[in-house]
């Protein structure tokens, strides 16, 4: 028997596997390809203050290995949220966390004191890193002092686990996951995406009506286990690696890289069923490798 | 409606035109196909592709079931698209359906009834069509395409029923756009239409115009086809809502066309 349970601040997942924001809509939208119940959790959409339409169409390019998105955070907001979707997943035996953002500090801190109260919220992950939106997003997440800034004020307004999901998009990552850990953070998470672009050749048109998007998909997977190695050699606390992972073998690696736990993103649209696919593989290459406990793998390769 | 994900059999993969495939499939182990509707799509798996990376929509063209087969019709439009034109009899498709909405059912057996399809959107028109047969309904057909040998699948369709046609250059049917086509003159109480976005803008027109009802299916781009992504949205009376799970299949007065 292969113990797969890891910590995420005070949160005990059953198993590395969550799902990325933005790409699992509320976890309904699967229910009919994977048991929610089997996932360490899943992470809702980019939930905001207020609703939010989000960028116009087209919002998304496919790339070589990957794909561009400009959705800009669209969604109904932190109230549609609690008194419509709360009530239809709470009772799911995995661990929700949502995905909180926002354009100022107070909308960060206005979302986090409403969802504190819901006992089935045990963590928010807070998006420090959306390139599609013109204010805030990124923003925050660029700058040592943005990124300490959001995270004290999220740390008083939530009591409970803090994830906060860094921006590649700059030059040296470590030093913002050194300050999101001096506020307090209890984890990291990343990467989010990278900003790219595509055109259109023949119409001689961006593809995007943003012109410039996020990339996702295994093109960026080598610069994520990179982050994520960088990462995780200098926070203390916990880090969650993201960034193309399509199957089993592909989360291994961001274990062996330093990820405690990791997210499935895109590949959710591809294979709908992928995370179960992922739980099954940790589970055997334990069992391979002889390894009873896959927290003995985290960092594997700077042991 | 229950989604699946299926490994499909292709039974036949028959080229219609050089742009044009028809890809009939089955399950591979004869059990019987899902439960889908006319007017919904299918996700499907390109593999073999170096270049694509995401799942690719493709109407559902029919379902018959008695041979229990799925036909895709497919335009070559991409590395996706050609890699799905080069599948072999019994090569494995990996398919995830049914997705979307459907057609919503006229009001009135007499209603008189118009499925218009310009190019490859033709495709969802002929199941729905012989399915609106199958109810008791009259469905008359408007196809619009460039030339004489553009027009696809008219012999399905004649076996359903009377088949108006309008090509640009004419060589079938009236010369012209289907909007100038004299059928669209007759006493007409619905309209489903499906084709490149310039034609349904203009049937929607004429519909709207003259006051008949209009549904129309809608092929935005899209990544997940489950609601999830949020890609494909079409900007509607209610703001932007997902094409792949509120349509594909909209009343044009929920469009802001």
């Amino acid at each position: 028997m292969v113990n797969l349970g890891v910590n995420i601040g005070s949160l005990r997942l059953k198993n590395p596997v969550l799902t990325a924001s933005g790409t699992f809509g509320y976890g309904e939208e699967f229910a009919d390809f994977i048991d929610l119940n089997r996932l360490g959790g899943f992470i809702i959409k980019g939930t905001t203050i207020n609703h939010r339409e989000g960028n116009p169409y087209p919002r998304m390019a496919e790339t070589p290995s990957g794909m561009l998105n400009a959705v800009g955070l669209q969604n109904k907001g932190v109230d549609y949220f609690i008194e419509n979707i709360y009530p239809r997943i709470k009772d799911v035996d995995s661990h929700v966390i949502v995905n909180v953002s926002g354009a100022t500090i107070d909308d960060y801190v206005a979302v986090c004191e409403k969802l504190a109260p819901l006992d089935k919220i045990n963590a928010i992950e807070v998006n420090i890193s959306c390139p599609n939106v013109k204010q805030g997003g990124m923003a925050f997440g660029t700058t040592c002092e943005g990124a300490a800034q959001v995270t004290k004020a999220v740390r008083n307004a939530f009591p409970k686990t803090v994830i906060i999901k860094l921006s590649p998009n700059v030059t040296d990552i470590t030093e913002i996951a050194r300050a999101v850990e001096a506020e307090g953070a209890d984890s990291v998470s990343l990467i989010n995406t990278l900003l790219g672009m595509a055109i259109d050749v023949e119409r001689q048109r961006p593809y995007l009506s943003t012109i410039t998007g996020g990339l996702s998909g295994p093109a960026v997977r080598p610069v994520a286990v990179r982050m994520v190695w960088q990462v995780a050699k200098a926070v203390q606390i916990p880090v969650v690696g993201l960034g193309g992972i399509m199957n089993g073998r592909d989360a291994i690696e961001f274990i062996l890289a330093g990820a405690r736990a990791i997210q499935v993103g895109t590949a959710n649209f591809v294979d709908p069923s992928v995370t179960m696919k992922i739980i099954d593989y940790m589970e055997d290459y334990c069992q391979r490798h002889g390894v009873s406990d896959i927290n003995d793998l985290v960092g594997m390769i700077n042991q | 409606m229950k989604k699946y994900i299926l490994d499909l059999k292709v039974v036949e993969n028959r080229r219609v035109h050089e742009l044009y495939t028809l890809l009939k499939l089955t399950t591979h182990d004869g059990s019987a196909l899902p439960e889908m509707l006319p007017g919904q799509f299918v996700q499907v798996a390109v593999d073999g592709s170096k270049t694509t990376f995401l799942r690719r929509p493709i109407s559902i063209n029919n379902v018959d079931r008695l041979s229990n087969q799925l036909w895709l019709l497919i335009r070559n439009a991409g590395d996706g698209t050609r890699a799905l034109m080069a599948l072999k009899e019994d090569d494995i498709l990996n398919v995830m359906l049914p997705l979307g909405n459907a057609f919503s059912i006229p009001q009135n057996a007499n209603d008189s009834i118009l499925l218009v399809g310009g190019g490859v959107g033709v495709a969802p028109m002929l199941y729905w069509g012989a399915q609106l047969k199958e109810k008791g309904f009259a469905p008359q057909f408007l196809i619009g395409a460039r030339s004489a040998k553009d027009v696809l699948q008219l012999d399905e369709f004649e076996k359903i029923g009377k088949v108006a046609v309008s090509t640009e250059d004419g060589t079938m049917g009236e010369k012209g756009l289907v909007t100038t086509n004299s059928i669209l003159s007759t006493s007409i109480d619905k309209i489903y239409c499906c084709g490149p976005a310039p034609m349904m803008k203009a049937i929607a027109k004429v519909a709207k115009e003259r006051e008949i009802e209009c549904e129309v299916s809608l092929e935005n781009m899209m990544a997940c086809g489950l609601g999830a992504c949020l890609c494909c949205v079409e900007n509607t009376v209610k703001g932007n809502v997902c094409v792949c799970t509120e349509g594909p299949v909209f009343n044009i007065n929920e469009l802001t066309w």
